[in-house]
């Protein structure tokens, strides 16, 4: 990690209502740095992306983002920072080159018509230029976006949840653009649902609730949540797999979670020894081999943790 | 077991019922709106106006004017504001719109009228409105043949047999025809601006809203001064060429006279544009929807109609709906527009209520750009 943190934010908190719905969270992304932001549904993820590009000024905490104090320099950060929303924001009863000009005349762009037949021709829409934005498919609007955003060449991307919605083949066409972006310097907060999505990045922040949860690179995650984690795989006597005994193994003790896959059964818990003792009623019949645990096992884990965590809270 | 079409339309109509209620909007519209025009058209309006403000303009002192000035206080048409003795002093509270109607009593009335020679008794009306003036003149008529009935006794009685003893003189002032479209046209120029400023820009700031680009707009350097201005800018062309249509059919198809400057209309016409686009801001920034918005517009259009003197007399509603009007900006502007035109008023004349108009685009205006925020929540 280097000093050069273009994101340095700490204890941002936002309330609405009585409601805290981000809390003291601690943020620092390095230049060029792909971070995930991951987290279950109203966690936080939308509201803390938009306290960093000052679409929302936080109730506490303080930080910088670019250099610029995050409170009283919320122009100068909306300059050099793209923001794409969760849902598409473009205007729809504009043509795709009337959009991107838009957005080239509000960020006073030299060679505006330049820029924008440019970023045409890299979407490879040039020829439809003249098409309502509004008409097009969800894959092109979230390419469309993009563009939008990146169009006065920020040196912040924040993304909010961009693959929604999206088809695998535009997604991963989508990750190699994020990719190319980063390695010329952008640094890009991304928030997602998506596993394999996470797994592409340098490094995830995870947070529940508010909260964050854990930070990191992969590896660094899954080992700081020291989970443990079996694969069971064969068949019970009456010819049906693994999975069927999920919910039997979950409730032993020492088992954190028991997930059917297929035909097989991931089991995870905190101790290995504990998780072995857990299984072995049916060790005979399903093969149950020590695997790593998926950041998906990792994030469910501490998302229960979270839980408890509120509940004990509010008593 | 598959549902009869009773229980669809049964299902239907609980969604229905829980998403109406659930709308404030829609209820407030249901129940307000009723409430509303009863209010206006039940007790607001009256198409045969009482307690009219007049000026008396006596140049004679003698028992007649005095019993005349005292039958046309009497009556529940008029109410006596103003009694000047300075001739002329009546025309300039006509013109500027203080009373509606002038009584002059010339100088040597009672002698006059002793000696039998028939004195004039010059009504003024403002026939700007004339509607309002109809009934009310043949009651100056019946106010002043009771008055000097009771004077002209004894001797004198010979003056009331026969023909009238005074000669009423009626001058119907800024429209002497009394043509309604003299009136309206002018009037309706208030009405299509408020109705297209205040409507247009609610629904388009909201719309911003709803479809999820005001966020974009927010996440760029772009302020919301800057946003406001952007919007307003291209509705002013629009009002302009409303301007330019009505003010054309004015001249051309009504033949509505003008007797006052034109560029002293532009520039009221200008600020009323304004500050109806400022209160169309307003309003957006309270809206949610879309729905909100035009339901909000619904509400200021509705009694700017009614309670601004455009569809019914001004001076014919009771001092709250009066009071209520005096808060529209259309009520406002209506004015300027028939004084501009049809009584030919200069600066002078047009200043306080340009005045009234540029203090409502202040507080629209601080209350607009305080409301909205260039953060989303």
């Amino acid at each position: 990690m280097t000093d050069d943190l273009v994101i340095d934010v700490r204890g941002l908190t936002k309330r609405f209502g009585g409601r805290t719905v981000v809390d003291a969270v601690d943020l620092g992304v390095a230049r060029g740095r792909i971070c995930g932001f991951l987290g279950p549904n109203g966690s936080g993820k939308t509201t803390t992306l938009r306290m960093i590009c000052g679409l929302l000024i936080p109730d506490a905490g303080e930080g910088t983002v670019l250099g610029q104090d995050l409170k009283t320099r919320r122009s100068a950060i909306k300059a050099r920072v793209g923001y794409m929303t969760q849902k598409f924001g473009l205007f729809s009863d504009l043509t795709i080159a009337e959009n991107l000009e838009f957005f080239a005349r509000v960020h006073g762009l030299p060679r505006r018509r330049e820029r924008v037949a440019e970023a045409l021709e890299k979407l490879g829409l040039a020829t439809r230029s003249d098409q309502l934005a509004g008409k097009l498919s969800g894959g092109w609007k979230q390419r469309l976006a993009l563009a939008a955003c990146v169009l006065h060449d920020p040196e912040i991307l924040l993304l909010d949840e961009p693959t929604a919605g999206v088809d695998p083949q535009a997604r991963r066409e989508f990750w190699d653009q994020i990719h190319g972006l980063a390695a010329d310097g952008m640094t890009v907060l991304v928030s997602t649902h998506y596993m394999d999505e996470a797994e592409r990045c340098h490094e995830i922040a995870y947070i529940a609730y508010g909260r964050m949860l854990a930070r990191g690179s992969i590896a660094e995650v899954v080992a700081g949540s020291g989970l443990k984690a079996l694969q069971g795989e064969g068949h019970l006597p009456d010819g049906t797999g693994a999975d069927r005994l999920a919910a039997a193994i979950e409730a032993r003790p020492g088992v954190a979670m028991a997930a059917p896959f297929g035909t097989a059964l991931h089991v995870c818990g905190p101790d290995m020894a504990a998780l072995h003792e857990a299984v072995a009623p049916w060790a005979d019949t399903i093969h149950f081999r020590e695997a790593s645990p998926s950041l998906e096992d990792v994030f469910i884990h501490l998302m229960r943790g979270a839980e408890d965590n509120s509940v004990v809270v509010h008593q | 077991m598959s549902a009869t079409p009773l229980q669809r339309i049964g299902a239907m109509v609980f969604k229905e019922v829980r998403q109406m209620l659930r709308d404030r909007g829609t209820v407030g519209m249901m129940l307000v709106m009723p409430l509303m025009q009863l209010m206006i058209f039940g007790y607001a309006i009256n198409n045969d106006p009482r307690g009219l403000p007049m000026a008396i303009e006596r140049g004679d002192n003698s028992v007649f004017a005095r019993s005349i000035d005292a039958a046309l206080r009497n009556t529940t048409y008029f109410k006596v504001t103003e009694l000047v003795e300075t001739p002329g002093a009546g025309d300039e509270l006509l013109q500027n719109g203080k009373v509606q109607f002038v009584v002059t009593i010339p100088a040597d009335f009672g002698r006059d009228l002793v000696r039998g020679r028939r004195p004039q008794l010059l009504v003024t009306a403002d026939a700007t409105d004339p509607a309002a003036t109809g009934p009310a003149l043949s009651a100056i008529g019946d106010a002043v043949g009771t008055a000097l009935g009771h004077d002209l006794i004894g001797p004198l009685a010979a003056r009331a047999a026969g023909q009238s003893p005074v000669e009423l003189v009626l001058h119907r002032s800024y429209n002497p025809e009394g043509i309604t479209s003299h009136n309206v046209v002018p009037g309706l120029l208030a009405i299509v601006l408020s109705m297209t400023m205040v409507m247009l820009t609610a629904l388009s700031v909201t719309r911003e809203v709803e479809q999820g680009t005001m966020e974009n707009l927010l996440a760029t350097p772009l302020r919301p001064f800057e946003v406001m201005v952007g919007k307003i800018v291209p509705y002013l062309g629009i009002g302009v060429v409303q301007l330019t249509v009505i003010l054309l059919a004015a001249r051309f198809l009504f033949q509505v006279p003008f007797a006052g400057p034109l560029p002293l209309l532009l520039g009221s016409t200008l600020l009323f544009m304004i500050t109806s686009l400022g209160l169309g801001f307003t309003l957006s920034t309270l809206a949610q929807s879309q729905l909100q918005a035009m339901q909000m517009s619904f509400f200021y259009i509705l009694p700017s109609v009614l309670l601004s003197g455009f569809a019914f007399p001004y001076r014919g509603m009771p001092v709250w709906a009066q009071t209520l009007a005096e808060v529209l900006p259309t009520t406002h502007f209506i004015r300027l527009v028939r004084g501009v035109m049809l009584k030919g008023w200069g600066l002078i004349d047009a200043l306080p209520e340009m005045g009234v108009l540029a203090g409502m685009l202040v507080v629209l205006g601080i209350l607009a750009v305080r409301r909205y925020q260039d953060t989303v929540a």
